[in-house]
């Protein structure tokens, strides 16, 4: 089996991430808020980590609704 | 109704000042981000700082509801509707602009125009009429055109006029004029719309009629804006920690510093029972309550009344005096008396006082809320009556 692949995306700042947060519980969008990862960012912000598949689902939910920095594969 | 440490009965009316009681529901939401969450929020990953960060969204997601405002992340916290209004003034005016506001303003506004004033920018000062309320065309003449920003307060804290907000709006908007309200006695007890308002700063504050604790407040910023808005302070937002320099979004611009999470989790349980009980429903009491207080002080001696004569187009403050019986010393008898908590003199407002004639002296000022009752009001028309001199009806 292939193994499950993860991305993450990344906020201005933890207000917009938990804002996001709360746009993905409504839509039921599997999703983890997780310590943005040291390699990608030297930022101690959170980001918002959702399995590949989901990218363009998540995309459709916050566009117009929360800005987004980037979308980064883990 | 409520004692006093001495087991009195009290009547507050000092509520244009700070209201109070408070719904439970606010100190329960203090207490259980005391006691089960608080962390700084925004600083950290862990479980209790994102549980912090989560208070304060819901906070900022029910006044976006409040205000008809699509984007909560468009609202930034202050300490109270003055450190709200100091940003939107001097954040967006620099020298040689010009400001229009009217003469019906609480030193809020009138100290930082003053200010900014003395450094170069240059302000009309609109004059109301007797009653308080300022003539939409009298602001169209004072229009220049380098005029940058109207501010104007909702409603006075003195007589509780309420200006005609969205017919200003609408010709800021055609001008190209920024919008400025002061909404501190307004946000909670009047209906706002920032859109239809065509409002593009609204200034609040928490702990009136949105029933926050003290230390609460925040100011609105239409989409955009915030890019030419300087903050007040500059310093740590848990955000883009590896830069220097100050971020240019909101709401991290103008919240710097660790916040008030414990103030902002009572603020967001006094939004939402705003929000549950309607601010219809808030408006269509505190009327009542008005209209009845105007309708037993017409029937008095020796009183005079400030401000529109009808309920309809004020708030729920009255201003008045009593012949021959400072403020001050009407306000002390009604206190220990009385046990009536009101405010006298100027209320911060001298430019409201010049306009109706009371500088400077001041009034007397009452201020109802949602939690004050009939029977309140009818026991202090009888203090007022007795202050007066007047006999009791038979």
């Amino acid at each position: 089996m292939e193994e499950q692949r993860y991305v993450v995306f990344l906020f201005p700042s933890v207000s917009y991430a938990l804002k996001a947060e709360k746009i993905l519980k409504v839509a039921r969008i599997a999703h983890k808020l997780i310590p943005v990862p040291r390699h990608i960012s030297s930022d101690c912000g959170v980001c918002v980590r959702i399995t590949e598949d989901k990218q363009q689902d998540v995309e459709r939910e916050l566009l117009g609704k929360v800005e987004w920095d980037k979308v980064l594969l883990l | 109704m409520p004692l006093d440490q001495l087991n009195h009965p009290i009547i507050y009316f000092d509520n244009a000042a700070t209201s109070w009681p408070k719904p439970a529901a606010m100190m329960a939401a203090m207490i259980n981000y005391n006691e089960l969450i608080g962390g700084s929020p925004g600083r950290s990953g862990h479980q209790r700082s994102l549980d912090a960060g989560r208070v304060i969204l819901e906070t900022r997601e029910a006044l976006a509801e409040l205000f008809g405002c699509d984007d909560s992340l468009r609202i930034a916290f202050t300490k109270n509707a003055t450190e709200a209004l100091n940003i939107a003034l001097s954040g967006i005016l620099n020298p040689g602009d010009h400001v229009i506001t009217s003469s019906m303003e609480h030193n809020s506004v009138m100290r930082p125009l003053r200010y900014l004033e003395s450094q170069g920018v240059q302000l009309s000062v609109v004059s109301c009429s007797g009653d308080g309320r300022l003539d939409t065309e009298d602001v169209r003449a004072a229009i220049r055109p380098h005029t940058r920003l109207l501010v104007v307060t909702h409603a006075s804290n003195v007589t509780g006029t309420i200006q005609p907000i969205a017919e200003l709006g609408e010709i800021a908007g055609r001008h190209g004029i920024l919008f400025c309200v002061d909404a501190a006695q307004t946000a909670g007890s009047l209906p706002i719309h920032v859109d239809e308002m065509v409002i593009d700063l609204l200034a609040f504050s928490g702990h009136k009629s949105l029933f926050g604790p003290q230390g609460t407040g925040g100011l609105y910023i239409r989409e955009g804006l915030e890019k030419q808005l300087r903050p007040l302070m500059m310093g740590g937002t848990g955000s883009r920690s590896e830069f220097e320099g100050q971020p240019d979004f909101m709401p991290d611009k103008f919240e710097s510093g660790t916040p008030n999470t414990i103030g902002l989790a009572g603020l967001g349980a006094g939004v939402r029972f705003v929000l549950t009980e309607r601010v219809e429903t808030i408006r269509s009491k505190e009327e009542m309550l008005t209209t009845r207080f105007l309708a037993g002080l017409a029937v008095l001696p020796g009183i005079t009344v400030y401000g529109p004569p009808d309920a309809a187009n004020r708030t729920s403050v009255v201003s008045f005096n009593i012949t021959g019986v400072s403020p001050s010393e009407a306000s002390l008898e009604l206190d220990e008396r009385f046990g009536i908590l009101c405010r006298p003199g100027l209320h911060c407002a001298p430019a409201a006082h010049r306009t109706i004639g009371t500088f400077s002296q001041g009034t007397i000022r009452f201020g109802f809320s949602y939690f004050n009752k009939d029977e309140e009001i009818d026991l202090a028309l009888e203090a007022v009556r007795s202050l007066a001199g007047g006999d009791a009806p038979h």
